[in-house]
């Protein structure tokens, strides 16, 4: 199983970096929400993989997974999603008042120009 | 138990959220603001001396045993630091009022900064790791807002850099916690540094360190990670920039030093060798752009990058005099970087531009405001008996103790680099030729504004010299990042 993450980690984490190197500002944010999904899916196996009860709730589990990096993934999946709803909207406010999407156009300050 | 050290913490977050109320009452708003800032700022000077006569103070939420529980521990080191950022905070608020425009008041420009505050002493507060990263996110939030709020073009363009490289380095931080968590299988901070040491940091942990290093340098802007801060933050108007720059890079600063004094410290030759280099280079870079530009902003935000070096040279040396000395240089810094950032801002107010070629001559009719910025631009650059004299000259002397013999000549030479540098604003903006000047004056607004950067410049000045008064308070922070045993045991131990 943790072979099978490593490979999934490793696809989301390419993607991230492939979406990220391109011009286009919205691919971008696709690519740094994928890239947060692959960190997240790393804490998880982290803690190690499977376990049959719940470690908490019955008494006497024996195999159970390790809880704390699902509270870990939770706090870290609320921020990220707050994040990219925020850069979402700076991109589409950024679309408007500056009239494109292309990051390489929107290279120094105002006085370079 | 003792909750009183959330007070710093909680007292901006619960104004913050006062303050959301009522946006469109600026009087409400600001007094408001202000009286917050105020008390955190008592209630941390309380909390200043409670950690100076009673040792570490620690709360861990819930009363859980310590390992379990998200800890809080304020020791000299984040006290001293959290006290400085409320005080640089309360005179930031205080020279907004007239520098902000009425537009961003009434877009929530006071709640950001409550946040912001909440986050940054959040951020050096906590002992648990992966709390470490909430508060950075909490900080960074409300960086996001306070940086594009105005939504002129250039801060639309520095914005969208900023996020994204903070998103990058948000996942690399969760990241570098996963693995650290796999091989420790602990997220206190405490008890990371007994375990690392239990097993004697093999490789891996060292792999770790260096991903810490890699993750908290993007935001303290070492080199070669600092190439996105010059253009994100000269978009900023200037208290937010004043914010920014005394605070932000700084807790990324205070991390590296707390990881690097707690964690990581049975590798040395690797880690704190390859941060002793890092540290120079950030110098060397910081000192290239410093003396490259015209433009105010450029110059001190350039100036930023050159302390965060000088800083890390001193932890990077691990002897008591050189962390005596980066603890003294790191609050000089934030106090001075503050008390500039707010002196060009008036600069720029009276001749309405940020390019030096087009100022000139204010001394005839601004001889306190000239003499104000020679003593702050002196105090930067380290003449005795101002405020980074005494820093400058522990970090030298204890690079010397440590053998690092090149590295410290490195930081007496940037001294006079950085002198250059803001003496090259004097001679452009107050020598000279009178210029003809694009903005309006309004001795109002002028008084308003330099009240609060008068008062901080004078703080600076009595921070250099009575530092014998705050050598006490020096000491306890060094002595407890040279030796990590104090901070463990004082988390460790059960009530």
């Amino acid at each position: 199983m943790e072979i099978i993450m490593a490979f999934v980690i490793g696809f989301l984490f390419m993607a991230a970096v492939y979406l990220m190197l391109s011009k286009s500002l919205l691919r971008i944010i696709i690519g740094t929400g994928l890239l947060s999904h692959g960190a997240h899916l790393l804490i998880l196996t982290m803690g190690g993989l499977g376990g049959e009860a719940p470690p908490v709730l019955s008494d006497g589990a024996k195999t159970f997974a390790d809880p704390l990096p699902q509270a870990l993934i939770l706090t870290a999946i609320v921020i990220s999603f707050g994040v990219t709803a925020f850069f979402l909207v700076l991109a589409y406010r950024s679309y408007q008042e500056l009239k494109t999407d292309d990051i390489s156009l929107m290279r120094g300050s105002d006085e370079d120009e | 138990m003792n909750n009183f050290l959330l007070l710093p913490i909680i007292i901006p977050f619960f104004f913050g959220i006062i303050l959301m109320l009522g946006r469109k009452n600026l009087t409400y708003q600001r007094v408001f603001a202000l009286l917050g800032v105020g008390l955190a700022l008592i209630s941390a000077i309380a909390l200043l001396f409670k950690v100076k006569h009673d040792g570490i103070q620690k709360v861990t939420f819930g009363d859980w045993p310590v390992p379990y529980g998200i800890t809080m521990v304020s020791d000299m080191v984040s006290v001293l630091l959290v006290t400085t950022t409320l005080l640089i905070a309360f005179f930031v608020v205080w020279y907004g009022f007239d520098s902000i425009t009425k537009e961003r008041e009434h877009f929530f420009y006071y709640p950001g900064i409550m946040f912001i505050l909440t986050g940054v002493n959040g951020a050096f507060t906590t002992g648990d790791i992966f709390n470490l990263f909430v508060f950075f996110e909490v900080l960074l939030m409300a960086s996001y807002l306070l940086i594009v709020l105005g939504g002129e073009k250039g801060q639309l363009k520095g914005s969208i850099k900023y996020i994204l490289i903070n998103v990058i380095s948000s996942a690399l931080f969760v990241i570098t916690v996963a693995f650290l968590y796999s091989v420790v299988g602990t997220l206190n901070m405490a008890d990371i540094a007994v375990k690392i040491a239990d097993i004697q940091q093999p490789g891996i942990i060292t792999v770790i360190a260096v991903l810490f290093l890699m993750v908290f340098g993007l935001k303290a802007a070492i080199f070669p990670l600092y190439f996105w801060l010059p253009t994100s933050y000269a978009a900023a108007p200037i208290p937010v920039l004043t914010l920014f720059g005394a605070l932000l890079t700084k807790v990324g600063v205070y991390a590296i030093t707390r990881t690097y004094t707690l964690f990581f410290v049975h590798d040395l030759s690797y880690t704190h060798q390859l941060l002793m280099v890092l540290a120079i280079a950030t110098i060397v870079a910081g000192c290239i752009g410093a003396l490259a530009y015209f433009d105010v902003k450029l110059i001190i935000i350039y100036n930023i990058v050159i302390a965060v070096g000088v800083i890390l040279f001193g932890v990077s040396q691990m002897n008591e005099v050189a962390l005596k000395g980066a603890m003294f240089y790191f609050i000089h810094d934030m106090l001075i970087k503050a008390a500039l950032f707010m002196l060009i801002g008036i600069v720029m107010y009276i001749t309405g531009t940020s390019d030096l070629r087009k100022m000139g001559g204010l001394m005839k009719k601004y001889p306190v405001l000239g003499w104000s910025y020679l003593i702050a631009a002196f105090g930067l650059a380290g003449i005795p008996p101002l405020s980074g004299f005494v820093g400058k000259l522990l970090i030298v002397q204890g690079g010397f103790e440590a053998g690092s013999m090149w590295g410290s000549i490195f930081i007496l030479a940037s001294s006079l680099l950085v002198l250059l540098s803001v003496i090259r604003i004097f001679i452009y903006a107050f020598w000279g030729e009178e210029k003809e000047t694009s903005g309006t004056v309004n001795t109002k607004v002028y008084k308003m504004l330099f009240i609060p950067t008068a008062l901080l410049v004078c703080i600076t000045v009595a921070y250099g010299v009575g530092s014998e008064w705050i050598t006490p308070f020096m000491d306890d922070a060094a002595k407890l990042l040279n030796d990590p045993s104090i901070y463990i045991d004082a988390v460790m131990k059960e009530e």
